[in-house]
């Protein structure tokens, strides 16, 4: 865990009363809502259908239970008693009223929680892997360097005003958890020759309207000059990025214009004018960070406790640990993802009892820590296996020991056209009719690996383009319509999925799927070729024909 | 519209001058780009003041060898949306290291005040009487830093290492 000193605490208690000035003068008529947007959306709050949305930042995933009671106590207090879990390590509030806001901010603030840049047009949370930190084979904390990257972006005195909102996301795993290739910045943590840490740094990825992966702009940046470089490509943006039409103003955008090539010139031009500047990073800084991060006292434990041994025997137990348990880097522990993902409910959404136990059960059992994943799901990073199984019982008992991670019910959606303004066609529903058709483990684990994203518009927010299976929904002379594509993956092969076939009206998209998981388990080579592997060897035809074969 | 120097309303004393009207010999003016990239040498010559409306999508490097001859560049918020201005006041004061007064002009809310002080900007064309007038309250609202730039203030991370050495000196 990062600990905030005394700086970064009178950082955001700043921001929490400039904000409350903000909208006291919104409220007295000072601001016009024009004038007003923009402030609010820098503090994450969106006017959506049926009240003002309030979205928080979870830098990097990281969450003490401290910080997790809070955003219940946000949930029960100014809400309606529960928190949506976003795809970029937020939580979403929907029911918040303006005038409250304020003190649910300065009651988040005392916990070293904050609102800032969740939303607008500058740069947003930094995303990083889940598992940062416990995962097995990671080159080190991507943490630490997610922290100095959040410290740099916030409040931004030049790019707090960008053409369009801008994402970073930061990995240190070879398994890239963070799907850093569809981020505006993607950074990949590595070693050169010499032992020195620094990154890949990828630009110009993201979904929405076009979709791009994003492409290498330089294969080594030593972390000395990380934000220098950040700052170059950030520059270049500012000046250059397109203003005249928001659905071509994302980097992602001037970088296919120009060409990486040219991009990564006018780049390089500008960093080297700046490599030696103010931002150069020497290495007591990055320890001063480091140093500011706490680790649990990890003791000596067994691989295979006696608690364990037994509880073998349940094989709701076993089906539960199969799914749901990872290996940590320290013998005797793993991390456990709690999923989100009950039969019938909506993707990602917490209620505030739920938090609070979840809290309780992180104290006991995991170091007081909890992660966020980009899937929806929360995780327990520090668990002794002994305790699994009673941690397991806990955890079954609030609902969230589904054993469908990462299988087909473990759908990442939006939260469309329930909730949002922007929306076509819903987005939760038809995850729930999916849940419930997938709802039979055994059926489920028969599947495997298959992960399915719903968008309910193209601005994409459910990642709809990188689901191994991705369901957008779309407006049809007033009527919600589905198109399917098939084929894309987020992660360090990320790829964006190919269309299937015409759109599918709302009450058919849960049959469609149907037929692709049915076409996917008669066409496998073998039980462990994965539906994207399928996908893959086999192309879209075959998937195509069964589905529209009887439509 | 209230211009702000030196943390207070004060009179501006540049006339603006318009790309058809005449231009006089002495007195302070702010002309625009255009007309001032007419006849640059001249105009930056002339017995009276002289600066230029910058504007937004333009690159400053046109302007940096006449840079040390111009009393003022003004740099334009078309909408306070549209930040390019920030990244032009930075090059101007840190790169080009220009020393004249640097105006922020067009959409400029008080909201903004913190972000342009720290871009380098040192005067301040404001669009409400309101804003202007809280000026000096509205900047000393933040006192924590993250990034440096060239207006000087000392950042956290900075802070920290002094912080760091002065223990250890102690030890």
């Amino acid at each position: 865990m990062y600990a905030y000193d005394e700086l970064d605490r009178t950082l955001i208690n700043e921001r929490v009363s400039e904000f409350r000035d903000q909208v006291k003068r919104r409220l007295s008529g000072e601001l016009t809502e024009d004038e007003f947007k923009m402030l609010r959306l820098q503090n994450g709050v969106y006017l959506q259908l049926h009240a003002y949305m309030f979205r928080v930042a979870i830098p990097y995933g990281t969450l003490s239970s401290e910080q997790l009671r809070r955003l219940a106590h946000v949930a029960r207090r100014y809400d309606r008693g529960y928190g949506h879990f976003t795809t970029r390590q937020n939580i979403q509030f929907n029911w918040i009223k303006l005038a409250e806001l304020p003190d649910a901010l300065a009651d988040l603030a005392e916990v070293g929680i904050h609102a800032m840049q969740t939303s607008g047009n500058n740069t947003r949370n930094v995303t990083s892997d889940q598992w940062a930190g416990v995962a097995p084979g990671e080159i080190e904390d991507p943490r630490i360097w997610s922290e100095l990257l959040r410290q740099y972006t916030t409040l931004h005195p030049e790019f707090s005003f960008l053409p369009r909102k801008f994402k970073f996301a930061i990995t240190a795993s070879e398994h890239d958890r963070a799907a850093i290739k569809v981020h505006d910045i993607g950074l990949r943590l590595h070693r050169n020759a010499a032992g020195e840490t620094g990154f890949e740094v990828l630009v110009g990825g993201g979904l929405g309207r076009t979709p791009f992966i994003g492409k290498t702009i330089k294969p080594f940046v030593h972390g000395h000059d990380l934000l220098s470089y950040v700052e170059s490509i950030l520059r270049v943006y500012n000046q250059y990025g397109r203003r005249d039409n928001i659905y071509k103003a994302r980097i992602k955008i001037l970088v296919h214009e120009l060409g990486i090539e040219k991009f990564a010139q006018e780049v390089e031009e500008e960093w080297l004018q700046m490599r030696d500047s103010a931002l150069a990073i020497d290495d007591s800084v990055i320890e001063d960070l480091r140093s500011r991060f706490s680790y649990p006292a990890y003791e000596k434990l067994p691989h295979m406790p006696d608690e364990l041994k037994k509880a073998a025997h349940d094989p709701h137990f076993e089906a539960w640990r199969k799914n749901s348990v990872f290996p940590h880097k320290v013998p005797g522990y793993a991390i456990v993802t709690l999923s989100l993902k009950p039969v019938g409910g909506p993707p990602g959404d917490a209620t505030a009892d739920q938090m609070d136990a979840i809290a309780d059960l992180a104290d006991k059992y995991s170091f007081g820590e909890i992660r966020v994943g980009h899937e929806q799901n929360l995780a327990l990073p520090h668990v002794a296996r002994r305790d699994l199984p009673v941690l397991w019982k806990a955890l079954d008992k609030i609902g969230v020991a589904t054993p469908n991670v990462n299988l087909v019910s473990d759908i990442i959606a939006c939260p469309g056209l329930d909730y949002c303004s922007l929306a076509n066609a819903r987005s939760i529903p038809i995850a729930q009719e999916l849940t419930r058709r997938f709802a039979n483990h055994e059926t489920a684990n028969l599947i495997g690996r298959l992960h399915i994203n719903i968008s309910g518009c193209i601005n994409a927010c459910g990642h709809h383009h990188v689901g191994h299976i991705g369901i957008l929904g779309v407006e049809k002379n007033g009527e919600e319509f589905y198109q399917i594509t098939i084929g894309g993956r987020a992660d360090e092969k990320a790829e964006v999925g190919t269309l299937i076939g015409p759109a599918v009206p709302y009450a058919e998209v849960a049959d469609v799927i149907e037929d692709i998981v049915e076409a996917y388990l008669a066409l496998r080579a073998r039980p462990d070729e994965l539906f994207i592997d399928t996908v893959k060897r086999l192309g879209v035809e075959p998937f195509r024909e069964r589905v529209y074969a009887t439509r | 519209m209230p211009l702000v120097k030196h943390g207070k309303v004060t009179t501006d004393t540049f006339v603006h001058v318009a790309d058809d009207a005449e231009i006089p010999g002495d007195g302070a003016i702010l002309i625009s780009a255009a007309r001032f990239l007419e006849d640059a040498e001249g105009l930056s010559g002339r017995v009276g003041r002289t600066g230029v409306i910058w504007p937004n999508n333009r690159d400053v490097d046109d302007l940096v060898r006449y840079l040390d001859r111009l009393a003022v560049v003004a740099l334009v918020f078309p909408t306070f949306r549209d930040g390019r201005a920030y990244s032009q006041a930075r090059l101007l004061r840190e790169r080009h290291g220009f020393k004249g007064e640097l105006r922020a002009t067009g959409q400029v809310l008080r909201d903004q005040f913190v972000f342009m002080l720290r871009a380098g900007f040192d005067a301040f064309e404001v669009k409400k009487d309101s804003d202007a007038e809280a000026f000096a309250t509205t900047v000393k609202h933040y006192s924590v830093f993250y990034q440096p730039t060239g207006d000087g203030r000392i950042t956290a991370l900075h802070r920290r290492m002094q912080l760091r050495h002065s223990e250890s000196a102690g030890q």
